[in-house]
């Protein structure tokens, strides 16, 4: 297996982190997280023209960088570190790899370039109920109504939600599950934001009543649309990846400068110890990421469920873990709003149940081992 | 002493008494509370005329019983006056003045005056003996320049315990001492520290030139980290020795969360799994409450040892557990947190629901391994403290106070 990243891949990690250093500082997260679409469409702009990071994975043809999952999960990861506010794992991730993998050629035509040029801010509308997410089981419907379609049902917690132009929509006309484009302005169509735990993400509740939307699919997308859905897995792991990563830098750091007993805390195993497991924790999080990227990026691999559901259920744990460690080893300072360890400790806590908690991805993948 | 073979019946009939002089459901918490404190039902181990009756602190649970059988209104001692009772008392009648303890533990008992702790400060948590706040003797007075931090419910007390440091050239512990600060005094500065949570429970303290009178001090100068220990260990002891009902407090939150879920939300799988953790800590909260209950019984009048640290510590990490665990019930619902997670202080009943509760709890439970001293630093107490294992080596212990590094 083809485990490490080529020059060109490292740099385009220092190239991003180097630009999130400067436009997602804790100031700039702080300010933007009280914001209701929650991004500075300056700062996405940039991302997209002078970085080409908003259309990584989209190929040449449509106006992206050509590139494959591996960059965008480099590129994830960063922004992981960073807690960046912006609409990348809807737009960049959900909508563009929905539509690469669901819509037809005309509809990539129109929606990729757009969205790979920053002018669009897009997302995919698919869960309906909380709880775990069943392609199967959705009920949104779709009517035909002339030439275009009317859409009824209610999708929950989509991301940028209230904010995107286009919501893509997982409905279903008769027994087959279809794509349909939803313009934000269209009538019908209602849009709440939800107050969320994370603040430096942003979701919303958008009810479809007789939503005027147009068709981009043509066969079934339920194997395509679970694919998408297990990409972004993939991808949302290594974003995870690397707020552990940096909350074990945030421990660190302090543990080495902060004195208690006339010495460094980290000096005492009890402090030592934890941030040597949460390194561990933090390697074996990045095999995971990375080893799901690859799988999503490498068509001769059918292995990209099992990899994201690894992947997923390992990096919420150990993100988790390492946000809670890194509060505890700030003591009564992680507890405070000024300091950036609940930022992240929020961050964690929500990101493990988008796409599936890791409970629930153990379970796919124990079924899909035979254990 | 015959007080000390009275029998469970005996209490009984003493809280059958109180109520028939005054009844919580028919008059004020500052009446009744004083009642039951002249009855000595306030603290049944402290002594007479202290608002105790000199018996076993086991037979507090009685008192407590007999009240819940015959009144509706019952009052949480934690949500009343939490340092006051559970720490401010305990030194007062340890090492408090005449004049304090006539004066102040009724006060205390009734919630008429709420206290606070001034221990903490930037330089000095877990190294609470490292603390740079320092109190100079001016005459009658001592006074004191400094900052405290993370100080609970300063906002609104009405006396504050203070450490503060009245020799610097001593070594660390033996160059304190202890004083009991009347916060509203020219000087003292309080200003909100908000939290994970959003709310301001706690604050950051500035004392500049504020004077105390001499007779405030509670045990001599520089013994105060003898008085300070007091405070202490009964801190842990009232933050990790609740004894709720069975199946109640945060557990009991957890069940009924997990039994109103809805229908299919997870695969049989899932369900099986969740229901395995929920049974796993119900045995857990379960068994931290007999344990309490056997600690309780086992305890002579006097202040709690550092066996209190168990309870402590298996209290933080256990309920840190229980709304996580919360939390992954409620599930994709747990990424919406309602309006009401801003910056404020807080009030009661802002989270009316078991829903609401749980998410914050979730994030106010995680203080709980940080507050009254961090879960490592209990774990050193067990092991050296109960256990009786060798101690770090140690460089701060026998050097003047002024020569230990430290953090800004
Ligand atoms: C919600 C809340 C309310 C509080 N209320 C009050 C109050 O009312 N009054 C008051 O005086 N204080 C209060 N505190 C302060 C609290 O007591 C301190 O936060 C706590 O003692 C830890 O000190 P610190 O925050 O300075 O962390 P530090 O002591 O700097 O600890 C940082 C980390 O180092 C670890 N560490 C330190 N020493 C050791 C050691 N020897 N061995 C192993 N690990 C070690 C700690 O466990 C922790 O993980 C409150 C704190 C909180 C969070």
């Amino acid at each position: 297996m083809e485990f490490s990243f080529t020059a060109e891949q490292e740099e385009l990690r220092k190239t991003v982190r180097r630009f999130l250093d400067n436009e997602s500082t804790e100031q700039t997260v702080r300010k933007l997280m009280e914001t209701p679409s929650g991004y500075d469409p300056r700062v996405w702009q940039r991302m997209a023209s002078e970085l080409s990071l908003v259309g990584l994975a989209i190929p040449e043809q449509y106006g992206g960088a050509g590139l494959s999952a591996v960059e965008t999960g480099l590129a994830m990861e960063e922004m992981g570190r960073a807690l960046f506010c912006g609409p990348y794992l809807s737009t960049a991730v959900l909508a563009s790899g929905a539509l690469l993998r669901c819509a037809s050629e005309a509809a990539k035509k129109r929606f990729l370039p757009e969205i790979a040029s920053g002018k669009t801010i897009a997302t995919l509308a698919v869960a309906e109920q909380p709880g775990h997410l069943d392609i199967a089981a959705l009920k949104t419907s779709a009517k035909r109504d002339g030439s275009s379609y009317k859409i009824d049902g209610i999708k929950n917690f989509v991301l940028d939600g209230a904010s995107a132009g286009v919501i893509f929509v997982a409905a279903r006309e008769g027994g087959a599950l279809s794509l349909f484009a939803c313009d934000a302005n269209a009538s019908g169509l209602g849009r709440e934001p939800l107050p969320t735990l994370d603040l430096t993400r942003k979701l919303g509740r958008i009810s479809f009543s007789g939503a005027s939307a147009e068709k981009i699919s043509s066969a079934d997308i339920s194997a395509p649309l679970a694919d998408t859905i297990a990409l972004a897995t993939a991808i949302l792991a290594a974003e995870q990846a690397g707020g552990a990563a940096r909350c074990l830098d945030m421990a660190t750091e302090y543990a080495k400068t902060r004195l208690q007993f006339g010495r460094a805390i980290g000096s005492f195993q009890a402090i030592k110890h934890k941030c040597a497991d949460m390194l561990v924790e933090v390697e074996f999080a990045r095999s995971a990421a990375y080893n799901a990227a690859f799988a999503a990026a490498d068509s001769s691999r059918d292995d990209l469920a099992a990899a994201a559901d690894i992947a997923k259920s390992y990096c919420s744990e150990a993100f988790f873990h390492c946000a809670a460690e890194n509060i505890q080893i700030h003591g009564g300072m992680g507890f405070t709003w000024e300091h950036p360890a609940h930022l992240y400790f929020k961050r964690a806590r929500a990101s493990s149940v988008i796409f599936g908690d890791p409970i629930e991805h153990r379970d796919k993948l124990a079924a899909s081992l035979g254990i | 002493m015959p007080e000390h073979q009275i029998t469970e019946e005996e209490v009984r009939e003493r809280v059958r008494a109180l109520l028939k002089e005054a009844h919580p459901d028919k008059t004020d918490q500052f009446t009744f509370r004083g009642k039951q404190f002249d009855h000595g039902l306030a603290w049944v181990h402290f002594p007479k005329g202290y608002g105790g009756l000199g018996i076993s602190p086991g037979m507090q649970t009685i008192v407590a019983d007999e009240l819940h059988r015959n009144a509706k209104t019952t009052y949480d001692d934690m949500a009343i006056n939490p340092i006051g009772i559970g720490m401010g008392a305990p030194t007062v009648l340890t090492h408090g003045t005449e004049w304090m303890k006539t004066n102040l533990l009724r006060r205390i008992f009734t919630g008429e005056d709420i206290w606070c702790q001034l221990f903490s400060e930037p330089g000095a948590g877990s190294d609470v003996a490292g603390l740079a706040t320092r109190a100079v003797r001016e005459g009658d007075y001592w006074k004191v320049n400094g900052q405290k931090v993370w100080t609970t419910l300063a906002h609104v007390s009405r006396w504050g315990m203070l450490l503060a440091r009245t020799n610097p050239d001593a070594p660390k512990h033996s160059g304190m001492s202890y004083f009991l600060l009347d916060m509203k005094s020219p000087g003292v500065d309080v200003r909100p520290l908000y939290q994970i949570t959003g709310e301001a429970e706690f604050n950051e303290i500035f004392l500049t030139d504020v004077q105390v009178p001499a007779d405030r001090i509670m045990g001599k100068e520089g013994e105060g980290w003898k008085v300070a220990i007091t405070t202490l260990m009964n801190e842990r002891t009232a933050i990790g020795g609740a004894t709720a009902r069975r199946g109640g407090g945060a557990i009991g939150v957890l069940v009924d969360l997990w039994k109103s879920r809805a229908p299919a939300m997870y695969s049989a799988a899932h369900e099986t799994v969740m229901r395995d953790r929920i049974t796993r800590l119900y045995i857990e909260s379960e068994l931290l409450r007999m344990t309490n209950l056997r600690a309780r019984a086992a305890r002579k009048a006097g202040n709690p040892g550092p066996e209190g640290s168990v309870a402590k510590l298996a209290q933080a990490e256990l309920n840190k557990r229980i709304w996580e665990c919360a939390m992954d019930v409620i599930g994709g619902e747990s990424l919406v947190y309602e309006p009401g997670f801003a910056r404020r202080r807080p009030a009661a009943n802002d989270h009316p629901s078991r829903l609401l509760q749980a998410k914050y709890q979730f994030l106010r439970s995680r203080a709980n391994s940080i507050e009254g001293g961090t879960s490592e630093v209990m774990r050193n107490i067990l092991g050296e403290r109960v256990l009786g294992l060798p101690g770090e080596p140690r460089g701060d212990k026998d050097i003047p106070w002024k020569n230990i590094p430290r953090s800004a």
